[in-house]
């Protein structure tokens, strides 16, 4: 019987374009196909932040948490998307809630797995922060924007 | 030079803070001939004038239509006005969209808060000459789900087979279910072909800016990406000099530019 596996999934993906097919089954012995239903957390902010996600089906929203106006929805997410990115760095703790708008599948990656991984070899950790700073930038970039609220 | 009056025919409250209203000559001309993305001098009697892009169709002259945002002296004394009062209009002045230059192309509109008002007679244009453009886009940002114009208009436009939009808000609570980022996160996906495209903006100068980065490195060129500029325009004839904009006259050269002619300045201090 054939084996499927994820790895044509994550090769496909642009977020691992260019990843040598070494590091690719690295990373697919540290992924799983998950699935949320709508309304559904997928990160809470101030747990541990232990997996990244790549958004295959589906949509989710960003959200804070606000006392005075509840859940305050700061970005959306759709299909393509990578999210979750807390796992990287100490304390590993997720700075923002991500919640499920619809039903949602995507692959999630461990990144405790990632991180061990990283320490035995350097190269990897150096690209995936190659593809992780891009988004960073990118999410910085927006929020300034969102801050400067322009149209007010 | 002369003000025309004009009647109030229709005050239309688009938001908490934004209202369109619908004028027509009180002199007996039935109509008022446009170029989309022109602009009228708006005089209200004994409190000032302030220059307003017109907002309504180019193909019914007879509706001339403005949207503003109760921000000033004369701008809040507008919102005040009701139908049957009469204020002054001087125009059209100005520079217009590039619509006749699009044809043959995707068109992209992109609008920041009221900045969807100027864009629309030049949406209008595309959507009644459909069959001259390729794939037309609409993407627009605004602050929340409350400041969103001419929502029963944007579900009309949503429902076409022949257009795509694309509506976000820059913060949101749990109950929208649209778009939540700013709009040049719609900019990567947005159905269009870079190389054969033309892009209109629209919106705060800071925004407009970042839209032109993102679309220029979706590969759209410098001389297909127009913006409409804002600036204290007075006499909206290139004398008084109170727009200018570098060698340029806001009311005069502009309002609507060439990104190739004026991108340089966008992120330059006092100019």
């Amino acid at each position: 019987m054939e084996t499927t596996t994820l790895e044509p999934i994550l090769a496909e993906h642009p977020f691992f374009q260019g990843l040598a097919p070494e590091y690719l089954k690295l990373l697919v012995s540290c992924a799983a196909n998950v699935r949320y239903k709508a309304n559904e957390m997928i990160i809470r902010a101030g747990q541990e932040a232990v997996h990244f996600f790549l958004l295959r089906h589906g949509e989710a929203y960003v959200e804070i948490h606000d006392p005075r106006h509840r859940h305050v929805v700061i970005h959306k997410l759709h299909e393509g998307d990578v999210f979750g990115w807390s796992w990287m760095l100490p304390p590993y703790k997720a700075h923002f809630d991500v919640r499920a708008n619809t039903l949602v599948r995507a692959i999630s990656l461990d990144g405790k797995c990632l991180r061990e991984k990283f320490d035995t070899d350097n190269s990897l950790g150096y690209q995936m922060l190659l593809r992780f700073t891009p988004l960073i930038v990118q999410r910085f970039e927006r929020t300034s924007l969102q801050l400067l609220d322009v149209y007010s | 030079m002369l003000s025309q009056p004009f009647r109030i025919e229709t005050v239309h409250r688009e938001s908490y803070d934004t209202f369109t209203v619908e004028l027509q000559p009180t002199n007996g001309h039935d109509s008022f001939l446009f170029a989309p993305g022109q602009y009228n001098m708006l005089y209200v009697f004994g409190v000032g004038e302030v220059p307003i892009s017109i907002s309504g169709d180019p193909d019914r002259p007879e509706n001339l239509m403005h949207t503003t945002r109760a921000v000033g002296t004369v701008t809040k004394a507008m919102a005040e006005l009701q139908k049957g009062d009469v204020i002054g209009i001087r125009g059209p002045y100005g520079t217009s969209w590039p619509v006749d230059r699009a044809e043959g192309y995707d068109v992209v509109f992109v609008a920041g808060g009221i900045g969807l008002a100027p864009l629309r007679p030049a949406l209008y244009h595309v959507l009644a000459h459909r069959d001259r453009y390729g794939k037309v886009v609409l993407l627009y940002g605004t602050r929340s789900p409350d400041d969103i114009l001419y929502r029963s208009e944007l579900e009309q436009w949503r429902s076409r087979f022949d257009l795509e939009v694309h509506v976000t808000v820059d913060y949101a609570d749990a109950t929208w279910r649209g778009n939540v980022g700013v709009v040049t996160s719609l900019i990567p996906k947005a159905p269009f072909d870079p190389l054969h495209s033309m892009a209109m903006i629209c919106g705060p100068e800071v925004m407009m800016r970042f839209t032109a980065i993102e679309l220029l490195k979706r590969g759209i060129e410098h001389e297909h990406i127009y913006l409409t500029m804002e600036r204290n325009m007075k006499c909206a004839i290139g004398f008084c000099g109170h727009c200018q904009f570098g060698q340029h006259f806001v009311c005069r050269d502009g309002p609507v530019f060439s990104y190739a002619h004026i991108g340089h300045m966008l992120s330059q201090w006092e100019v």
